[in-house]
């Protein structure tokens, strides 16, 4: 078992929460080498031999599995570019958890781009999660720029959970998913922004196949001199549901853009967009000060929630 | 014991001030049940917030148990001992149920806990314990949650506005059941604000509240037979 120093295991607790053990189907990389990795009897791991990154199989006996594959810089003036791809056999059920944290403790910008491709077979149903996070004391930029393509075949499911917790002073993210008949998609996404961080997540969602489903919710928070935007697209090529839903709560000199795209191909494509930005309500604050809260309390408890 | 001395309190619409609360003096004992009923209007919301430290007094004075909570806010009187149930409280995305009433409680529900302040309320526990508190509850849900939060720990004065309005006939038989067994008990002073008969009925005392100021206060046998023949009737229908 790889020894971890003190700052890698602290990044881990926040990007990893159900623990990261070294057991099972793990990758980690450290300033853009693999530290350690193990494969389980249904998933391996290989690295790959054309560019960096890994490619993950997991195969139609995987049920109810995790593969952790957490990323971690600590090196100042690092840029990390990662190519991930997973492949996913025709019914496995799998978690799979990533996240990226941050240690910068120099003047240089840290960064890393995580590309990673999911090819879904059909019927499999995968649960992606992705948690984005920065810390250190050093005046340089951590930035995070993930690229996620997910390819869903016929009656596969795919959940994708994302959030950047804090810390990240730029990031953006693009997200590209086409999917097959009688594919359902869930994305969450939770993004904080606070200072002078920017934040732009632009979402492509096909839905080519019929009866293909996709319930999209993006909650953020933007606090400081944080700029927010979002832009996502959902496309109906097919008789397909689709509900997209983006939530901000504005604070301090903050900015946040929502630009919905709703794009209606076939005459049974339903789709629902809905976006709403708003400061904290008053009222809100007003009921949590009456169970005996501080308007500060009251407010972190506002936010923690609606980030939940 | 609540001690409510000469209140006072003004908006200022357009440049012209009004007064909404007029020079208000009452008592509400240990364990006393005071119902404040009234025109719409006539300014009890605006007394309730007033009281909590939700809109703040002009003049006067409020003292709980001999102490003078006029200067406190809002978090400052609820530590003190005051519970507010609002007449249309305000929904909190990604907030669950159990959460919530944890919040309110002061410390981390269990599920029988949490279970046992619904059913109070007329909700079925196991559907609502991790349903957010949102615009997916109705609005009669959203009441009984609110009652329940103030249920959720002991107070010296619970102060409740509206609580029947928006709930249906089963849930407010259930909730006047609620109100007499805390009633009974004489732990906590409530003050209603109400129109419903059954919630006047249970009064120890009733206050009308018209145009601000006190248009009658004392015992329910008292003041109950003039509630249900009001003094002046419509004259613009034809006898």
């Amino acid at each position: 078992m790889a020894l971890l120093d003190k700052i890698t295991e602290k990044i881990l607790k926040q990007i990893d929460e159900s623990g990261f053990r070294q057991e099972g189907a793990f990758n980690l990389r450290h300033n853009g080498i693999a530290l350690c990795h193990g494969d389980s009897e249904h998933i391996k791991i290989k690295k790959k031999e054309d560019r960096p990154g890994i490619d993950v199989y997991i195969d139609s006996n995987t049920k109810g599995e995790q593969v952790h594959i957490p990323v971690v810089v600590d090196a100042s003036g690092m840029t990390d570019v990662v190519y991930n791809d997973f492949f996913v056999a025709e019914g496995a059920e799998v978690t799979i958890i990533a996240g990226c944290g941050i240690h910068n403790s120099g003047c240089n910008e840290s960064r890393h781009d995580g590309i990673h491709s999911f090819h879904v077979a059909k019927g499999a149903n995968v649960r992606y999660e992705e948690k984005h996070y920065g810390e250190g004391e050093g005046s340089g930029a951590r930035v995070l720029n993930p690229v996620t393509n997910i390819y869903m075949e016929e009656d596969s499911v795919f959940t994708l959970d994302t959030a950047q917790i804090k810390g990240v002073d730029s990031t953006q993210r693009e997200t590209n998913i086409s999917m097959g008949k009688g594919a359902k998609l869930y994305v969450v996404e939770k993004l904080m922004t606070h200072d002078n961080q920017s934040a732009v997540s632009n979402m492509e969602v096909q839905m080519n196949g019929e009866g293909s489903s996709a319930q999209i919710v993006s909650r953020s928070v933007a606090k400081g001199s944080s700029k927010q935007v979002f832009h996502p697209k959902a496309v109906g090529n097919a008789g397909c549901h689709a509900h997209v839903q983006c939530d901000s709560i504005i604070m301090d000199h903050a900015e946040v853009s929502s630009i919905p795209e709703i794009n209606a191909k076939h005459l049974d494509a339903a789709i629902i967009h809905e976006a709403a930005i708003g400061r904290i309500n008053d009222e809100q604050l007003v009921k949590l000060r009456t169970m005996g809260m501080t308007e500060e309390e009251a407010e972190s408890v506002i936010i923690d929630n609606f980030l939940n | 014991m609540l001690e409510v001395r000469d209140l006072t309190f003004k908006v200022n619409e357009n440049g012209i001030e009004r007064s909404i609360v007029k020079n208000i003096s009452f008592e509400v004992a240990d364990g006393e049940m005071l119902v404040i009923t009234g025109p719409n209007g006539g300014g009890k919301s605006t007394l309730a917030k007033v009281l909590m430290g939700i809109e703040d007094a002009d003049d006067g004075q409020i003292i709980l148990d001999g102490e003078d909570i006029t200067s406190y806010d809002i978090n400052h009187r609820a530590n003190v001992g005051i519970g507010f149930a609002f007449q249309q409280p305000p929904r909190f995305k990604g907030m669950t149920v159990i959460r919530f009433l944890s919040l309110a409680a002061g410390k981390e529900l269990t599920k029988p806990e949490c279970c046992r302040m619904l059913s109070a309320v007329g909700l079925c526990a196991n559907e609502y314990i991790t349903r957010e508190v949102d615009a997916t509850l109705s609005g009669g849900e959203m009441k009984r949650l609110e009652i329940a939060t103030v249920l959720a720990k002991p107070h010296k004065l619970c102060i409740f506005d509206e609580p029947e309005a928006g709930i249906d006939l089963w849930s407010f038989s259930m909730l006047v059941q609620q109100f007499e067994k805390i009633h009974q008990k004489k732990e906590q002073s409530l003050i209603l604000i109400s129109h419903q008969e059954r919630i006047i009925q249970m009064a120890d005392r009733i206050m009308v509240i018209e145009d601000g100021r006190i248009g009658a206060i004392g015992p329910k046998e008292d003041i109950l037979p003039t509630l249900m023949n009001p003094a002046g009737t419509c004259t613009c229908l034809p006898q």
